[in-house]
C-alpha cells in the first residue's frame, strides 16, 4: 500500500493489467439468492484501473446483489466475471482476498467483539507475519487518526461512524487493488459523510480502484469517475459522473423528480 | 467443609474444560451439541486401550500414573477428536447443508446414545479404571486431603485454560477462531476459511472434553454413561456463565463444581446432577444471559 | 400368534399417543422436547399413586378409578411442562432441548431415590387395569387395553386435527414459520407455544398412564432417555407435522424395535445379550440419522406449504 511500489494481491504476483483491460468487469451476469428469482437480469458494467466507479438505483434494484455476486457471496447462473482479465467464477467467496479483491459490507462489517487492532490483523490475514504488516498498520492509522487512539477498543463499542471507518480499514488491510463499498454513507451523519467520500479519494491515490454502491447519489458521484444507474437488475445508464448528476433522467429513476440531481 | 471445597474444584475444573468445548461449538456452529459428552467418554476409553498397551511405566512420583499412561493419554485425545470430526462429516455437515431445520440437536442426542452403545457393544457395561494402583490422599492444608492425582487434575487444568487464553488472544488461527465465532459471514468476506476453522474448533473442544474424561476417569472412574451423566453439569456450567463466552464456561463449569459437592452433606450424593439443573433453572429464570454472557 | 400381535399393537398404540403429544410440539410448533421420558414418567407414575393399592411407607392407595388416573396423569405432567416452560419458552429454542432433558434426568433421579413417592428402584406394581376381573384371560384383557388405547389414540389424533385447523391452529403454524410477522399482529408467541407444550406433555403423560395400567409395574428403569429417543424417531421417521405420520411412525418403528430384539435374542447367545441391546440401540440410531440425511420429511411427513422461492422446509437438496 505504500506509494512508488505496486499495489500487489495478497499472495499472487501482480498481474499486470494489459493495455485498455479493465480491473473488474462483469458482463451480462444474471444471479440471484434462489433460482426462481433473478435479482440481476443480465447486467454489465467495467472499472478501469484507479477508477472510482458508483453504482446508483432504487431499493430493490439489485445494487447490493450485484456486490455480493461478484464477492462470491450470490449464485451466479450466467455471465462473466473477471478481475484483472481473470474470472472470478470459481473462486470461493474467502479466497476473493488473495485475489486482490476486498468487500466491505452495508452492515455487519466489523467484528464486534474483537479490538480495533484485532479487525485489522484479521484483515491484514497472511501478511500478519510479514514485513511490511508494521507499514501497512501505519498507513491506516495515517488515513483514519481516530482509529490509532481506540486501537483496543473492542469495534463494537465504537460510534457509527469509526465502526464504518474500521470495516474500510479492515479492507484495506488485506492489499486489496479493487476495493468494493456497499453503501457506506448509510446510517452516516451528512458530514460524516463527506468526510467518508473524502477518504475514498485519498484511498484511490494510493493505487486502489474502487466500485461503491450508493443510494446517496449526490454525495457519491461528486467523487467518482463514472457511474451506473441500475434499476429491475440491468444498468440502465452509464456515463460520467458530472453528467449523471446533470441528467434529468437520473433524477426521474431515482426521485421522481423532474429534474437532476445537481 | 474444606473438603468439600476441594472436591467441588477437581470436579469444577473437569467440568470446566468439557465446558469450555461446548461453548466454543456452540459459538461457531449455534447448536447445542449433546453428544459432547461422548468426546469425555471416548478420551477415557481410548486412553484405557493404549495405557494397556504401555503398562509397566513405573507411576511419577505421588501420582499413580507414569510416562506410558500420558503417553497413551495424548493418543486417546487425539482420537476422541478425530472422532468429533468424523462425525462432523457424517452427520452434522450434511445437516447443515441441507435447508432442514429438524435439526442437529435431535441427531446430536442421537448420536450420543448411539456412541454410548458403541462402547457397551465394544467393551462392556462395567466401570473400569486405569490402574489397580491406590491413590494415597494427603493433608494438603489442614481439614483438606487430596491425592496427588487430583492435584494433577487441578493443575492440569488451569495450565491448559492458560494455554487456550494465549492461543485465542496471541495467535492468527485462535484470532480467526474468534472471528468466526463473532460472525461468520463477515469471516468469510476477510478471507477466513470458515470451514477450516469449524474443523480446528471441533478438534479443539473434543480435545478438551477428551482430556475432562481422561481425568475424570482417573480421578473418579470408566463407565459408558459417564460422559453423559455430566452433559447436564456441562450445559448448566455453560449457561451458567454465559453460553458462547469461554471464561464463562471456566466460571460456571467451578460453580457447579462447587455447589455439586457442597450439596452433599445436605441432600446426599444421590441428587447432585439434580443440584446442576436447579441453578441452571434458576438462571434462566432471573438471569438467561449468564455470568459473563453478552448483554444483547 | 394372535395373542402377541394384540399385545405388539397395544403397546404400539401407547406409543403412538405419546407420538402425537410430541407431534403438537414439535411438528406443528418447533418446540425441541428432549424429555419425552420425563412426562411420560410424570403420567405413569401419578396414575400409579392415584388409581394403584396401597403401598408400604409410599403414596398411594387412593384406588381410584380409571378415568381419573388418566385425568390426573394429564395434569401431572401438564402441570410440569407449565413450570419448565415458562422461563424457557421465552428463550432460543436450544435452551428447551437442555432444559427438558435436564428435566427428564432430575425426575428419573427422583423417582430412583424419593423411596417415600414413587418406591424408589422397587418400583411401584400392581397397578390396576380398567375394570379389573371382569375378563379372564390375558388375550381378552390384553384386546380391552388394546381397544383402549386405540380409542384414546383415535380421540387424541380427533382431537388435534380439530385443534390444528382451528384458529387456533393457523396461529402456531405462521408463528413457526415467521415469528416476527405474527407477533406484529398482536398475536403473543410466547402463550401459544406455552400451550401447545403443556397440551402436548399431558398427551404423553395420558400415554404414561396408559402405560403403567398395561404393565402393571413401573420402576424408573422403563424412563431411560433410550425411550425419547424412539419416540423421537418415532416421529421422524413417520414424517412430522403430520398426524398419520405420528401414528405410522409409532408402528413402524416398534416393530423394528421388537424385531430387531427378538432377532438379537435368538441369534446371540446369553452372554452376547447386553451387546445385542446395544446393538439394537445402534440400529435404531443409524435408521434416525438416515432418515435426517437421506428423506427428512419421514415416510409421509408433510410437503410445506411456503410459497415457490422460498426456502422449502422438508425437502433436502434444494437450494
Amino acid at each position: 500500500m505504500s506509494t512508488g511500489r505496486e499495489p500487489a494481491g495478497a499472495d499472487r504476483p501482480p498481474r499486470r493489467a494489459s493495455r485498455g483491460e479493465p480491473a473488474l468487469e462483469v458482463r451480462d451476469v444474471v444471479a440471484g439468492y434462489v433460482p426462481e428469482a433473478d435479482i440481476l437480469r443480465g447486467v454489465s458494467l467495467r472499472v478501469r484501473e484507479r477508477e472510482i466507479v458508483t453504482v446508483l438505483g432504487p431499493n430493490g434494484a439489485g445494487k447490493s446483489t450485484l456486490i455480493k455476486a461478484i464477492a462470491g457471496l450470490v449464485p451466479v447462473r450466467s455471465g462473466s466475471i473477471r478481475l484483472f482479465g481473470e474470472s472470478l467464477l470459481a473462486v470461493p467467496a474467502h479466497r476473493m482476498v488473495s485475489h486482490g479483491l476486498a468487500y466491505v459490507p452495508q452492515t455487519g462489517n466489523v467484528f464486534a467483539r474483537l479490538s480495533v487492532r484485532e479487525n485489522l490483523e484479521i484483515g491484514a490475514g497472511a501478511h500478519r507475519a510479514s514485513g511490511g504488516f508494521r507499514d501497512d498498520l501505519d498507513r491506516v492509522y495515517e488515513l483514519f487518526p481516530r482509529l490509532a487512539e481506540r486501537r483496543r477498543q473492542a469495534a463494537g463499542t465504537l460510534s457509527g461512524g469509526e465502526r464504518q471507518m474500521v470495516a474500510v480499514a479492515r479492507a484495506l488491510m488485506s492489499r486489496p487493488r479493487v476495493l468494493m463499498l456497499d453503501e457506506p454513507s448509510a446510517g452516516l451523519s451528512p458530514l460524516l459523510v463527506a468526510i467518508l467520500f473524502a477518504k475514498v479519494r485519498e484511498v484511490r491515490e494510493l493505487g486502489l480502484t474502487i466500485l461503491v454502491v450508493e443510494q446517496n447519489a449526490r454525495a457519491a458521484l461528486a467523487v467518482s469517475d463514472r457511474g451506473y444507474v441500475l434499476a429491475e437488475g440491468r444498468e440502465q445508464i452509464e456515463g460520467g459522473a458530472g453528467d449523471l448528476l446533470a441528467d434529468p433522467e437520473v433524477g426521474a429513476l431515482y426521485l421522481g423528480a423532474r429534474r437532476a440531481l445537481a | 467443609m474444606m473438603q468439600y471445597v476441594a472436591n467441588g474444584v477437581v470436579l469444577g475444573a473437569t467440568l470446566a474444560l468439557g465446558a469450555i468445548g461446548l461453548t466454543l461449538t456452540y459459538n461457531i456452529l449455534r447448536f447445542a451439541n449433546f453428544a459432547h459428552g461422548e468426546f469425555l467418554t471416548f478420551g477415557a476409553y481410548f486412553t484405557l486401550v493404549f495405557a494397556a498397551f504401555f503398562a509397566g511405566a513405573a507411576p511419577i512420583g505421588p501420582l499413580t500414573f507414569g510416562w506410558g499412561f500420558l503417553l497413551a493419554a495424548v493418543i486417546g485425545l487425539v482420537l476422541s477428536a478425530l472422532l468429533a470430526l468424523v462425525l462432523d462429516r457424517l452427520l452434522f455437515r450434511r445437516l447443515r447443508r441441507s435447508d432442514v431445520t429438524v435439526t442437529l440437536v435431535i441427531a446430536s442426542f442421537g448420536a450420543s446414545l448411539m456412541l454410548r452403545n458403541v462402547v457397551v457393544f465394544v467393551w462392556s457395561p462395567r466401570p473400569e479404571y486405569f490402574s489397580r494402583t491406590i491413590a494415597v490422599s494427603r493433608e494438603i492444608v489442614p481439614g483438606v486431603r487430596m491425592t496427588g492425582d487430583e492435584l494433577f487434575v487441578v493443575a492440569l487444568t488451569a495450565a491448559l485454560m492458560l494455554a487456550l487464553h494465549l492461543f485465542l488472544t496471541r495467535s492468527s488461527l485462535g484470532r480467526s477462531m474468534r472471528a468466526v465465532s463473532d460472525d461468520p459471514s463477515l469471516a468469510r468476506v476477510a478471507g477466513i476459511d470458515v470451514q477450516a476453522m469449524i474443523r480446528w474448533t471441533w478438534f479443539i473442544g473434543a480435545g478438551l472434553a477428551a482430556v475432562a474424561g481422561i481425568l475424570f476417569g482417573l480421578t473418579v472412574q470408566i463407565s459408558p454413561e459417564m460422559g453423559f451423566n455430566l452433559i447436564l453439569p456441562m450445559f448448566a456450567a455453560t449457561i451458567l456463565g454465559g453460553i458462547g463466552s469461554i471464561y464463562g464456561a471456566v466460571v460456571g463449569g467451578l460453580i457447579i463444581g462447587l455447589a455439586q459437592e457442597l450439596s452433599v452433606p445436605l441432600i446426599g450424593a444421590a441428587y447432585k446432577p439434580a443440584v446442576a439443573f436447579t441453578l441452571m433453572f434458576l438462571i434462566l429464570l432471573v438471569y438467561p444471559q449468564g455470568i459473563l454472557g453478552d448483554r444483547s | 400368534m394372535l395373542s402377541y400381535l394384540v399385545f405388539f399393537l397395544a403397546q404400539a398404540s401407547i406409543f403412538a399417543v405419546v407420538c402425537l403429544g410430541l407431534n403438537l410440539q414439535w411438528g406443528y410448533t418447533g418446540l425441541f422436547n428432549i424429555g419425552v421420558a420425563g412426562f411420560f414418567l410424570v403420567g405413569a407414575y401419578a396414575f400409579a399413586i392415584l388409581c394403584g393399592p396401597e403401598y408400604p411407607m409410599q403414596l398411594g392407595g387412593r384406588g381410584l378409578p380409571f378415568p381419573v388416573g388418566l385425568l390426573g396423569a394429564a395434569l401431572a405432567s401438564g402441570v410440569v411442562a407449565f413450570v419448565v416452560g415458562i422461563p424457557t419458552l421465552r428463550l432460543r429454542e436450544d435452551y428447551l432441548a437442555i432444559v427438558t432433558i435436564g428435566i427428564a434426568t432430575t425426575l428419573h433421579l427422583v423417582a430412583l431415590n424419593a423411596q417415600w413417592l414413587t418406591g424408589g428402584s422397587q418400583g411401584a406394581s400392581g397397578i390396576p387395569r380398567p375394570l379389573p376381573g371382569l375378563l379372564d384371560t390375558v388375550l381378552a384383557r390384553n384386546a380391552l387395553m388394546l381397544g383402549l388405547s386405540l380409542a384414546v389414540v383415535l380421540s387424541v389424533y380427533a382431537g388435534l386435527e380439530a385443534m390444528v385447523r382451528s384458529p387456533w391452529g393457523r396461529v402456531l403454524k405462521a408463528i413457526r414459520e415467521d415469528e416476527t410477522a405474527a407477533s406484529s399482529l398482536g398475536k403473543n408467541a410466547f402463550l401459544f407455544r406455552l400451550q401447545a407444550f403443556v397440551i402436548g406433555s399431558s398427551i404423553m403423560g395420558i400415554g404414561g398412564a396408559l402405560y403403567a395400567s398395561f404393565v402393571g409395574f413401573v420402576s424408573p428403569e422403563d424412563f431411560q432417555p433410550i425411550l425419547t429417543f424412539q419416540v423421537w424417531t418415532m416421529l421422524i421417521v413417520g414424517g412430522s407435522g403430520n398426524n398419520k405420520g405420528a401414528v405410522l411412525g409409532a408402528l413402524v418403528m416398534w416393530a423394528v424395535w421388537t424385531l430387531s430384539g427378538t432377532l438379537a435374542q435368538q441369534l446371540l447367545p446369553p452372554g452376547l445379550q447386553v451387546k445385542g441391546g446395544a446393538a439394537q440401540v445402534i440400529l435404531i440410531g443409524l435408521v434416525l440419522m438416515v432418515t435426517l440425511v437421506v428423506r427428512p420429511r419421514g415416510l409421509i411427513g408433510e410437503e410445506a406449504e411456503v410459497s415457490r422461492g422460498a426456502v422449502v422446509e422438508g425437502a433436502p437438496g434444494r437450494r
